[in-house]
C-alpha cells in the first residue's frame, strides 16, 4: 500500500516526537522504529528524517548532542525537551480528533470499504 | 579486507559529493554518514554484498538534490555566506585570534594621529592647508603598520616604508607653500596617491615586484573603495543622529562631531575598511567587478552617444579651465572599468562579448581623449604652463598611453592573436609609472614651478 507524501509528511512530527518521549535515540533507530510501527508500511526516504529533525530542534522540541560510545562511532542523539512533550500532546488531542471524525464518516457509511488488490497486482 | 576498503572508497566519494553541497555542513554529512553506514550493516548482515548494501543504502537516502533542497528549507541562513569574526566558535585558528585587536589598536592610532597636531595649536578650521596636505599622513602609516605586521614583512621592508613616508612627511611641510598655491592643492591630491602605493608594498610583504601580489592590490584598492564608502554612509546615519538627539535635549554636539567624531572616524575607517577587505575576501563575491559588469555597457553607450553627437552637431569642444580635468576623471574611470574587470577575468577564458565591448568603451574614450587634447593643446602654448596645467595634462598622457597599449593588447585579445595575460601584465608593470609620477608631482613640481 503506498501512503501519500502529504500523510506521511503530516504523521512525521508526531511520530518522531512519539519516538523521542520513550527515550533518547538518533536518526537511523527513529527510521527503524517508525518502519517496525507501520509494518513496514510508512514508507520514508532516509535523508528527509535529519531535515525534520533539524527543525524540530529548532523549534526548541527536541535537542541534541554528539555522543561516542566506547568502541563505537560518533552518533547524534536527539531527546524531546518539556515544551517538545506538550507539543506531542498537542498534536495526539488533533490528531485524536481527527480520527474520531474519520471512523464517524466510515461507520456511517458502510459502503466505502477498503477495496481489496485487483487479482493480478496481488499475484506480484 | 579489500571488500572493506573498496566499501569504504565508495563512502568517501559519497561523502565528498556531500561536502561540496554548501547546504549540507560537516556535522550534517557526519550524521548522513552514520546513518548511511548503519543501513549498510543492517543489509549486509542480512546477507547482502557489500556493493549491493552500499547501492541501496545509497538509493534509500535519497537524491541529493532533494535532500539539499531540504536542508536548504530548513537552514536558509546557510546559502547566505557569513564573515566569521576570529573567536566564533568555527574561525580559523591560530594568528587570526590577534588580528582583530591589532586591526582596533592600528585603527585607534589612525583615529588619535589625527588629534596630534591638536596638541601643539594647529586647529581644524583655521589650519585647513596643514590637514589637506597631511590628511594621507595619518591613516595611512597605521594601515602600512596593520599590513606589516599581518604579512610578517623584514626589517628592511619596514625601514623602506618608513623613509617614504617620512620623505612625504618631509617634503609637504618643508616647502614654503602659500595656502593659496596651486602646488598645495596638487600636493593634496598626490600625496594619498603617493603613500597609497608605499601602502601596496606593504600590502604585498615586501614582494612588490610580483605581478600577483600588485593585481591583489588592485583589487584590494577597488573593494577596499567600496567598503569605505559603506562605512561612511553609515557614519553618516551616525552622525545625524548623533546631532539630533542630543539636540533635542538641548545640547549642541556640532563641535563634538566636526572635532573628533568625523575626522577621527573618517581614519579608523581606512582601516576598518582595509581589514573588512580582508576578513571578507574569501567569502563574499569581490564587489568592484559586479559594478564593473553593470556599468561598462552604460559607460560604454554613454561615450558612443557623446562621440556621434559631437560629430554629428560639429560643435567643437568648449575648452574651459576644468575641462582637461574632466576627461582626466573620465580616463580614469575607463581604466578603473578596464582594471577591475580584468581584475575578476579567469585569464584562460577565450574572447567574449563582453571583452568586445569593453574595448569599444576603450577606443570610444581614446577618441574622445584625443579630440580633447587636440582642442587643448592651442591654449597651453598660448598661456603657459601653470602647475595644475602641467599635472592634468601629464596625468591626461599617461592615462592616454596606458589606454592605448592596452586597447591594441585588447585587440590582439580578442582576434585570438594574444594571450590575456599580457594584459594583466601591462597593467601591473604600469602601476609603477603612478607611483613616480604622484612623487614627482609631490617633491618635483614645486621646485620646478618655484613653489606656484
Amino acid at each position: 500500500m503506498h501512503i501519500t507524501k502529504d500523510l506521511v509528511a503530516a504523521s512525521a512530527t508526531p511520530l518522531v516526537l512519539g519516538i523521542l518521549a520513550e527515550g533518547e535515540s538518533y536518526g537511523y533507530a527513529i527510521l527503524k522504529q517508525v518502519n517496525d510501527l507501520s509494518g513496514g508500511q510508512l514508507e520514508w526516504t532516509d535523508g528527509l528524517l535529519y531535515p525534520l529533525l533539524h527543525r524540530l530542534e529548532r523549534l526548541g522540541h527536541v535537542e541534541s548532542d554528539w555522543q561516542t560510545p566506547p568502541g563505537g562511532r560518533r552518533r547524534k542523539y536527539y531527546r524531546i525537551t518539556e515544551q517538545g512533550r506538550a507539543e506531542l500532546a498537542e498534536q495526539r488531542r488533533q490528531w485524536a480528533t481527527v480520527v474520531d471524525a474519520l471512523r464517524g464518516v466510515w461507520s456511517a457509511t458502510p459502503s466505502i470499504t477498503p477495496i481489496m488488490a485487483p487479482a493480478w497486482e496481488a499475484g506480484r | 579486507m579489500t571488500v572493506d576498503s573498496e566499501l569504504e572508497g565508495q563512502i568517501a566519494e559519497w561523502r565528498a559529493y556531500m561536502d561540496r553541497r554548501r547546504e549540507l555542513h560537516r556535522t550534517d554529512a557526519d550524521e548522513l554518514e552514520d546513518h548511511l553506514r548503519s543501513r549498510i550493516n543492517e543489509l549486509t548482515d542480512g546477507g547482502l554484498r557489500t556493493d549491493e548494501a552500499f547501492l541501496i543504502a545509497v538509493k534509500r537516502m535519497g537524491s541529493l538534490d532533494d535532500l539539499s533542497r531540504e536542508f536548504a528549507r530548513e537552514h536558509s541562513e546557510r546559502l547566505w555566506k557569513q564573515l566569521v569574526l576570529p573567536g566564533e566558535p568555527d574561525a580559523p585558528a591560530a594568528r587570526t585570534r590577534r588580528e582583530l585587536p591589532v586591526m582596533i589598536l592600528c585603527a585607534a592610532i589612525a583615529a588619535l594621529a589625527i588629534k596630534v597636531p591638536g596638541l601643539f595649536g594647529l586647529d581644524m578650521d583655521h589650519d585647513g592647508s596643514f590637514y589637506a596636505r597631511n590628511i594621507s599622513l595619518f591613516a595611512l602609516p597605521a594601515l602600512a603598520a596593520y599590513f606589516a605586521w599581518q604579512r610578517r614583512v623584514g626589517v628592511r621592508v619596514i625601514g623602506v616604508l618608513a623613509a617614504l613616508f617620512v620623505l612625504g612627511a618631509v617634503a609637504v611641510n618643508a616647502y614654503p607653500l602659500a595656502d593659496d598655491s596651486q602646488s598645495i592643492v596638487l600636493t593634496a591630491i598626490h600625496l594619498p596617491i603617493a603613500l597609497w602605493l608605499v601602502v601596496g608594498v606593504a600590502y604585498a610583504g615586501g614582494d612588490w615586484r610580483s605581478d600577483r601580489r600588485r593585481m591583489d592590490f588592485i583589487r584590494f584598492t577597488g573593494e577596499w573603495l567600496i567598503y569605505f564608502a559603506l562605512l561612511a554612509l553609515g557614519g553618516g546615519v551616525l552622525t545625524a543622529f548623533t546631532m539630533g538627539t542630543f539636540q533635542a535635549i538641548g545640547l549642541d554636539a556640532e563641535v563634538f562631531v566636526s572635532q573628533w567624531l568625523l575626522p577621527c572616524g573618517a581614519m579608523a575607517a581606512v582601516v576598518v575598511a582595509a581589514w573588512l577587505v580582508e576578513a571578507k575576501q574569501s567569502v563574499i563575491e569581490n564587489m568592484a567587478p559586479v559594478l564593473t559588469r553593470v556599468f561598462t555597457p552604460l559607460f560604454a553607450a554613454t561615450l558612443l552617444a557623446f562621440l556621434i553627437a559631437l560629430i554629428w552637431t560639429s560643435n567643437g569642444i568648449d575648452v574651459e579651465r576644468d575641462v582637461l580635468i574632466l576627461f582626466d576623471l573620465l580616463l580614469v574611470i575607463v581604466l578603473g572599468l578596464l582594471l577591475y574587470a580584468i581584475s575578476a577575468r579567469d585569464l584562460t577564458a577565450r574572447p567574449g562579448l563582453f571583452d568586445r565591448l569593453q574595448l569599444v568603451l576603450v577606443v570610444a574614450a581614446l577618441v574622445i581623449d584625443v579630440l580633447v587634447l587636440v582642442a587643448i593643446t592651442g591654449r597651453i602654448t598660448e598661456f603657459g604652463f601653470s602647475p595644475n596645467k602641467t599635472a592634468a595634462l601629464g596625468e591626461n598622457l599617461i592615462l592616454l598611453t596606458n589606454l592605448a597599449w592596452s586597447a591594441w593588447l585588447f585587440l590582439g585579445f580578442t582576434r585570438g592573436r594574444l594571450p590575456f595575460a599580457r594584459l594583466e601584465r601591462w597593467q601591473t608593470r604600469y602601476l609603477v609609472v603612478y607611483a613616480a609620477w604622484a612623487w614627482t608631482v609631490v617633491l618635483a613640481f614645486p621646485l620646478v614651478f618655484n613653489f606656484r
